[in-house]
């Protein structure tokens, strides 16, 4: 039984949050942080959940308190953005080199300087490498929707890692939108009762030592192990998908293709700038120009085997990233997605767009720029600006 | 520990769970030098087994029986510490020791 109501982005996550009823929640209560703890502390207040709420000192607190809670045995959460995620840094590696299956909304912002709260994504462009699965949404439902799966992806015992659920500062995150929401019961089964997958923390029948010292002799068998465990992600996440559209009716992938199997233009892009770009394909067919797109979904790990499949018989491809990695070469989402065409059986141009940052707004305009840009590089099959700047003052 | 463990069969996350297990970490290679315990010089007073950082000392119903060569790091704190008169208990270098 679902309702459909309007909620933010922010009160959207900090519901299902609600419906998840973690054991713990620890938070740092004021900016960087988001509204989403602020409403969340209200359902403690409120005694609508039955979770421990701790407000620390900092958001590299909150992170280790989760850890914390997380060892013990119990259901973790927090959730952060920006300089939070950025002051957390330390212990969001030791989340996943522990193995722990915390899940953490993430409200995608800059980092500073100069200081910007509004969205882009170098917050956690700059987690990419951290071990944490990654997920981004488009919009309300999404989020929504992505941070409940993510509780059955984390604790799944093939995976038992760490998991943070993105959606865009301010243009998700403060915009009320419609969606479905499930009720708290139908939430609740889904995401299952907490079992510790090992004796924890506070099992004093079986005591155990979490993040002990491995030197040059055992280090790297246990990151070796750690990469196995973001390989065996993948099928998780499709397997908890298709479970969740049975229950919703909603499908989740690893990324969405929209009209992208006749395409010869496509644009590959996170979260809510799908939308945008979506509404510019529908305009482009009308023209009778063969436009598609890729929004991907999950970029942690990174299904680069199926994204060669799909982004193969393109003629020509643009990467938008909403972040930069200060490279001298691209944005993040352009270099790995450009890598994993190498082996594909066409290597079709690729060109990169960084856009939005700071929050720039990127509107149809801009999209179109971009797909017309393809057109060119389509006809003529060469790039003769590899890596572009949308929406700079030149 | 014998065999060293591969990755697939490292606890994961690097946790502990098998508590006490420092005991298979032989730690007595460390050493450059090592005490020698000189048996008819022993008064029994466990003053060494007392000071030993580590648990290398070895005892037998309250009575000293010798030193545990393969976590003793050799740090003669127990030589130090020894009130016997000669000394129960000498430092020598691990070079000059003949065995080990």
């Amino acid at each position: 039984m679902q309702e459909r109501i309007a909620l933010t982005g922010n009160e959207a996550m900090a519901l299902a949050m609600k419906q998840i009823n973690p054991d713990v929640v620890a938070a740092y209560p004021i900016t960087p942080q988001t509204e989403i703890v602020q409403i969340f502390s209200d359902y403690v207040a409120n005694g609508r959940v039955k979770t421990e709420f701790i407000t620390v000192e900092s958001e590299h607190s909150a992170m280790s308190a989760t850890v914390g809670a997380a060892s013990s045995g119990v259901r973790a959460m927090t959730a952060t953005s920006s300089q939070g995620l950025a002051l957390m840094w330390e212990v969001v590696y030791i989340a996943a080199s522990n193995r722990l299956p915390i899940v953490m909304p993430v409200v995608n912002r800059a980092l500073s300087g100069p200081i910007n709260i509004h969205g882009d994504h170098s917050d956690t462009m700059g987690a990419r490498d951290s071990g944490w699965i990654q997920i981004y949404s488009e919009n309300t439902q999404e989020a929504y929707d992505n941070l409940i799966q993510a509780v059955r992806i984390a604790e799944h015992p093939d995976v038992l890692l760490p998991v943070m659920v993105m959606m865009d500062g301010f243009i998700i995150s403060h915009a009320m939108e419609n969606l479905f929401i499930l009720s708290d019961q139908d939430v609740q089964k889904f995401v299952g009762e907490f079992k510790p997958h090992r004796p924890s923390l506070l099992d004093v029948d079986n005591p155990v030592t979490v993040g002990p010292l491995a030197l040059y002799d055992y280090y790297m068998e246990f990151k070796r192990q750690q990469a196995e465990a973001m390989r065996g992600a993948k099928p998780v996440i499709l397997e908890v998908a298709k479970e969740y559209a049975e229950l919703t009716g909603r499908k989740y992938g690893l990324f969405d293709a929209y009209k992208l199997d006749d395409a010869d233009l496509a644009i590959v892009v996170l979260s809510s700038t799908a939308g945008t770009a979506r509404y510019v394909v529908d305009e482009l067919r009308e023209k009778g120009i063969k436009a598609g797109l890729l929004k991907l979904r999950v970029f942690r790990p990174f299904p680069y085997e199926e994204l060669a499949q799909v982004l193969a018989d393109r003629k020509a491809i643009a990467v938008m990233d909403r972040a930069d990695s200060y490279s001298a070469f691209g944005g993040p989402l352009f270099t790995e997605v450009r890598s994993a065409m190498y082996d594909a059986k066409k290597r079709p141009p690729i060109v990169n767009y960084i856009y939005g940052l700071g929050g720039r707004d990127v509107n149809l305009d801009h999209i179109r720029k971009v797909y017309n840009d393809l057109v060119e590089i389509a006809r003529t099959g060469e790039v003769t600006q590899l890596v572009n700047y949308l929406g700079v003052r030149e | 520990m014998n065999r060293p463990l591969t990755w697939k069969e490292v606890p994961q996350g690097g946790w502990i769970e098998k508590p006490g297990n420092a005991v298979d970490y032989e730690t007595g290679d460390w050493r450059s030098i090592k005490p020698v315990w000189i048996a008819e010089n022993c008064i029994h007073c466990l003053r060494c087994w007392v000071f030993c950082p580590d648990a290398s000392i070895m005892t037998e119903g309250g009575k000293m029986t010798g030193i545990d060569y393969k976590h003793c790091k050799g740090c003669g704190i127990c030589a130090n510490e020894c009130p016997a008169k000669p000394k129960a208990l000498e430092m020598v270098n691990e070079s000059d020791s003949g065995d080990k």
